[in-house]
């Protein structure tokens, strides 16, 4: 696709990477590249566009459409200058007429087989074929085609063999044949940017035609995930956005970021007016370096869906409709109902839950009303329920709470341990820069109960999959560790230099115990003892070693062992500090990073400090002008749990919906039920407004101004690409209400809760909207010390000090498969849905997965006389919810999976009590449960959808 | 269209794959086994490739597509197959085509009714002194004529 900007211009071909410059000149230019730079983007450089189809710079040189060729002084011919690269003293000269017969000639034979209907033509203006007409001079075309790609008839009435309709299976693209010029960008940027080689060209010579999958596959029905690479590297129509389609070429593009996963890619949204046309993948993205995925990509329908609340709305009862009412008599309703709750429970019998998928500044502030205003520490944050075990397990080894590289990392490793995480599916950019280096050559280990895509597929092979049994992570990682040390294969210096000598010394005798050898363990974790000694070799042997982890890690009883354990893991290997390595939390939502760093934690205040510390505490009194609660606050689980005995009363919960995403739905349901304000702010009416009395109206991520921080603490901007459709941004409706209990706030601009945020938060003191403006994002730590942030941590010595080891004693949850409940349920996410699913349900992404499913062994389903499709009744100690059966030998024998994207499934019903016994993070990821032959949903399922049906009904406004 | 062989199972296919998967690039081998003993590439073939190659069917497909003496049906009990490039056209091929595919009642590709030959262009046997030439099954023929290309479809029992 043509690019807007001036600094997004196409070079060609990629940049090279060698240090060593080269000088040559070009059209009587000196210009001085880097060694292997091709003689195209040293031209481009240069400020000299080569006429070119085929070269595009996200991918390699092909040399497939001659319209690049240049003259060269002392070669023969006329070479093509994307596959040419520069040598010493070359003299190129890119504009003769030798060089322009032949562009001109190569030009006419491609527009011989292309219709010419530029004017209605979906690209107009967004062509680089009409472009190149343009450039060549183009002014005839002498050829009259007896046979084109492009005429459904011939002259004569037949129809054209030749002549493809235009596929529109998928959602958000369409490919069109009768465009197409072979120039084989969708292919390869299928192959070298997204990894998945769902494209190829089929038939060779004139046959020769772009084919998604096998022979008979539409777009829909091959390999396709829908990522928008292809359409992206399309230089023509062909390769279209229905929405472009529809809307026309977009005029201008805001910068922003994806509000999606924790990968935190930049995105240009473009547009008409206020009118989004679509989301074109930022080439100058750190995250995501141009690429996208189906979420980011297409997904941001939600925004203008009719399911979304634009009006303030209140109620007395749950039981009641709701009212629309101004957003005066909101707040007024809101506020005085929260300081009556004070006046009659305490100060402590309120409080709110902050966001992760809102900004920094936006969860800043959120925070800052539970302290600053509520006067207490009753906040907590969704990252409760997934990576909170990073947060501890990271800050008490290495001395941060966060991952310690950047996602360019990836492309200097050379061993992968991908532990509790499927990328391809929750954090696919990433997967796709992964799997770029993964075909390079790096090694991969998975360990993981699910034969995740990972572990196998197009030209991608783990090296070893270690299938554990859920909830033996601890057992699994100390067994690694245990090798290492006992075949004497950790990097002693490292250890030496970089930790502490004698905790390592308790640790290694710790681990050393024949108790902890693969062998002793291996009945228990289902992981044959041979592949990992195997793994844990290669691991250490292999060279530079990274740990990728997800939540298949956290959400555990023991997740911040295991947390500790991977730490453990890098620093007996000497894997930390430098490109290539480092342990890296891979974040579910966008801005988990953020919310922890802005201070979510009932016990911590911005940028990790404990309440209780009376000099964090002195400088937020200071900024704020009140006195700060120093008694840490209620957790998410601590305030239902309080709510249910009727100490806590009120609840402001900003865009997370926690009766959908937090385990023991029925208990979380009890404990909303029994508060008397839930005041939820959401762009939906969600699972949890069920409950609520106050529903503000919340605004996407394109409706307004601030920063998300992604997994590799990078600061992104997020601009406003249009007025919200509610009327405020978040962060004004959060001030609103402040001031409506009586708070004297006054920001006029998300730049003044940044400057507020750098002013008391060491780590973010040197970051301003100034500072990201100019840098495009930092990475924390940003201050007087770093002041273009912090790539990668932990260089020259670990935050804390000396690396601790802590011992990771195994113990199994109480959470363990029996006879009446004897397989084990563990959870996930698909690529084309989000979490609990709010937004992309609200999205085509639903074509690709409309229910959730029950994945189970076919072993497993056929004693329990379960078949494929079939409706099946999944029941845990604490509840029981219906779906359909999925057999598949991706799951063990004894193993069932399942994702949680669907409200009407519930599988939170199903989650247990259980959780992480340093963080309470939820055991989702463990649940022992038993499958049997259903008729339809169960009772629960549908009192459920009768209460919910109930409380969503809306009286309109009274006039 | 004539399907002498039963559709082959997947045993069998991936019996003809398994040989040939310590190669460096395995690929074609492959399809050469999979079509000397099928005919053909059956369709079922694809994806089991893919699967054990580790790539995707689409790579498959590109692959299989390129080449046009892989089949995606079986052909006749005989091949025939008459140039259609330059030197040939120049001594007649093109209507010699002609008239053999009038004659047989079938197009390019086409197999007779009875199953016994099908016709198929080639792009220079490399026989150009002899045109026009044609092969049938794995024998060239040059000087090819009304009369003698009868005599040989006689012979293939078309």
């Amino acid at each position: 696709m043509k690019d807007f900007i001036i600094p997004d211009r196409d070079f060609g071909t990629p940049a090279a990477r060698a240090k060593e410059m080269v000088t040559l000149s070009i059209d009587g230019f000196d210009v001085t590249v880097p060694a292997g730079t091709s003689v195209m983007r040293a031209a481009a450089e240069a400020g000299i566009q080569v006429p070119k189809l085929c070269a595009t710079d996200s991918l390699e040189a092909f040399g497939s459409c001659r319209l690049c060729v240049v003259e060269i002084e002392g070669r023969r011919g006329t070479p093509a200058s994307c596959t040419t690269p520069v040598t010493p003293g070359m003299v190129v000269h890119t504009q003769s007429d030798t060089v322009r017969k032949i562009r001109r000639g190569v030009m006419e034979l491609y527009i011989s087989d292309h219709p010419l209907d530029c004017l209605t033509c979906s690209a107009n203006g967004d062509c680089e074929l009409q472009d190149m007409a343009g450039a060549v001079g183009l002014r005839d075309v002498r050829y009259e085609a007896q046979k084109t790609h492009f005429r459904p008839r011939n002259t004569s009435g037949e129809a054209n063999p030749q002549y493809i309709p235009k596929d529109t299976s998928n959602p958000y693209f369409t490919y069109d044949p009768a465009k197409c010029i072979v120039c084989s960008r969708c292919v390869r940027a299928c192959e070298e940017v997204q990894g998945t080689f769902a494209l190829t060209i089929e038939g060779r010579g004139f046959d020769s035609r772009v084919s998604f999958g096998a022979k008979t596959d539409t777009a829909l029905e091959s390999d396709c995930v829908s990522c928008g690479a292809c359409v992206q590297a399309c230089p023509t129509a062909t390769l279209q956005e229905k929405s472009v389609i529809e809307l026309g070429t977009p005029q201008k593009s805001v910068i922003t970021t994806c509000a999606y996963c924790g990968v935190g890619c930049s995105f240009k949204a473009e547009l008409n007016g206020d009118q989004l046309v679509r989301m074109v993948p930022y080439k100058h993205g750190k995250a995501n370096r141009g690429h996208s995925c189906v979420k980011g990509r297409f997904a941001y329908g939600y925004a203008t869906h009719r399911d979304r609340i634009l009006k303030p709305m209140i109620r007395d009862r749950i039981d009641q409709p709701w009212q629309e009412v101004s957003w005066d008599e909101a707040l007024r309703f809101a506020a005085d109902r929260m300081r009556g709750l004070q006046e009659k429970y305490g100060r402590r019998s309120i409080g709110v839950i902050t966001s992760s998928r809102c900004t920094n500044e936006e969860t800043y502030l959120v925070q800052k009303l539970a302290r600053g205003v509520f006067r207490n520490n009753n906040t907590d944050t969704c990252a409760r329920v997934c990576h909170s075990p990073t947060g501890y397990g990271l800050g008490q080894t290495f001395g941060t709470s966060a991952g310690t590289q950047d996602f360019d990392s990836v492309e200097h490793t050379d061993v992968v341990i991908v532990i509790g995480a499927n990328p391809t599916d929750g954090h696919p950019v990433f997967a796709s820069r992964l799997k770029k280096r993964l075909r390079a050559g790096a090694k991969l280990i998975v360990i993981d109960p699910r034969r995740i895509d990972l572990v196998k597929s197009a030209h991608i092979k783990a090296a070893h999959h270690l299938p554990l049994r859920p909830g033996t992570n601890v057992a699994v990682v100390s067994a690694l560790a245990h090798v290492i040390v006992t075949e004497g294969l950790m990097d002693e210096a490292f250890i030496r230099e970089r930790c502490d000598w004698d905790e390592f010394q308790d640790y290694a005798a710790f681990i050393s115990d024949p108790r902890h050898s693969p062998e002793a363990t291996e009945l228990l974790t289902g992981v044959p003892a041979a592949d990992l000694r195997a793994a844990a070799r290669l691991f250490a042997t292999g060279g530079n070693g990274a740990i990728y982890y997800g939540l298949g890690v956290t959400e555990h009883s023991q997740g911040s062992t295991t947390v500790i354990g991977i730490a453990n893991l890098a620093m007996l290997t000497g894997n930390v500090g430098r490109p290539g390595v480092g342990v890296n939390p891979l974040r579910g939502q966008n801005n988990v990073q953020g919310s922890c760093d802005m201070g979510s934690f009932p016990h911590e205040l911005p940028g990790y400090r404990h309440v209780k510390g009376d000099e964090a505490r002195a400088v937020f009194e200071a900024a704020w002008g009140v006195t700060i609660d120093p008694e840490p606050g209620l957790r998410i689980p601590n305030m239902l749990d309080a709510a249910v005995e009727g100490t806590f009363k009120g609840l402001y919960c900003q865009g997370e919906d926690i009766l959908q995403s937090d385990p023991d739905t029925k208990h979380v349901a009890a404990g909303l039920a029994a508060m008397e304000c839930v005041i939820v702010h959401d762009l939906f009416l969600n699972e949890t407004a069920n409950y609520a009395h106050v529903f503000l109206p919340g605004s996407t991520f394109l409706e307004k101004d601030g920063t998300f921080t992604n997994a590799e603490r990078r600061i992104n901007r997020v601009r406003r690409v249009m007025a919200p459709r509610n009327g405020y941004a978040d962060w004004e409706v959060t001030q609103m209400l402040a001031r409506a209990m009586g708070a004297d706030w006054h920001y006029t601009h998300p730049s003044q809760i940044m400057d507020e945020i750098a002013l008391t938060t060491p780590s973010f003191a040197g970051v301003n909207y100034e500072v990201l403006e100019e840098k495009g994002s930092v990475q924390w730590p940003c201050n007087e010390a770093n002041p273009d942030g912090t790539p990668l941590m932990h260089v020259d010595g670990f935050v804390r000090g000396k690396g601790r080891f802590i011992v990771t004693e195994y113990v199994a949850t109480e959470e363990r498969a029996g006879p009446r409940f004897p397989l084990l349920l563990t959870t996930g996410r698909i690529l084309s849905q989000y979490n609990v699913g709010a937004q992309t349900r609200r999205t085509a992404n639903v074509v690709w997965h409309d229910q959730d499913v029950l994945e189970i062994h076919p072993h497993d389903a056929e004693v329990r006389g379960v078949k494929e499709g079939d409706f099946v009744r999944l029941a845990s100690r604490s509840g029981e919810t219906t779906l359909r059966a999925k057999l598949t030998d991706r799951v063990s024998p004894g193993v069932v999976y399942t994702t949680f994207h669907h409200p009407d499934t519930q599988a939170n019903v199903i989650t247990t009590d259980f959780s992480d016994w340093a963080t309470n993070c939820p055991e989702y990821k463990v649940t022992a449960v038993q499958v049997s032959p259903s008729n339809g949903p169960s009772d629960w399922q549908e009192d459920y959808s009768a209460q919910a049906e109930m409380s969503r009904r809306i009286l309109p406004a009274a006039e | 269209m004539h399907t002498r062989l039963p559709v082959p199972s997947d045993a069998e296919i991936s019996a003809l794959i398994a040989p040939h998967l310590a190669l460096e690039g395995p690929l074609l081998p492959i399809l050469h086994d999979i079509q000397a003993r099928f005919g053909h590439v059956p369709d079922r073939a694809q994806p089991l490739i893919a699967e054990a190659l580790n790539i995707s069917k689409a790579e498959v497909h590109g692959v299989v597509s390129f080449y046009h003496d892989f089949r995606e049906v079986p052909a006749g009990r005989h091949v025939v197959k008459i140039c259609r490039a330059e030197a040939c056209q120049a001594m007649g091929g093109a209507a010699l085509a002609e008239q053999t595919l009038a004659r047989l009642g079938i197009g390019w590709h086409g197999t007779t009714a009875n199953g016994a030959v099908t016709v198929e262009p080639v792009y220079c046997l490399g026989l150009c002194a002899c045109a026009p030439a044609a092969m049938v099954d794995d024998k060239v023929v040059g000087r090819v004529d009304a009369a003698r290309m009868d005599a040989l479809l006689r012979e293939v029992g078309a």
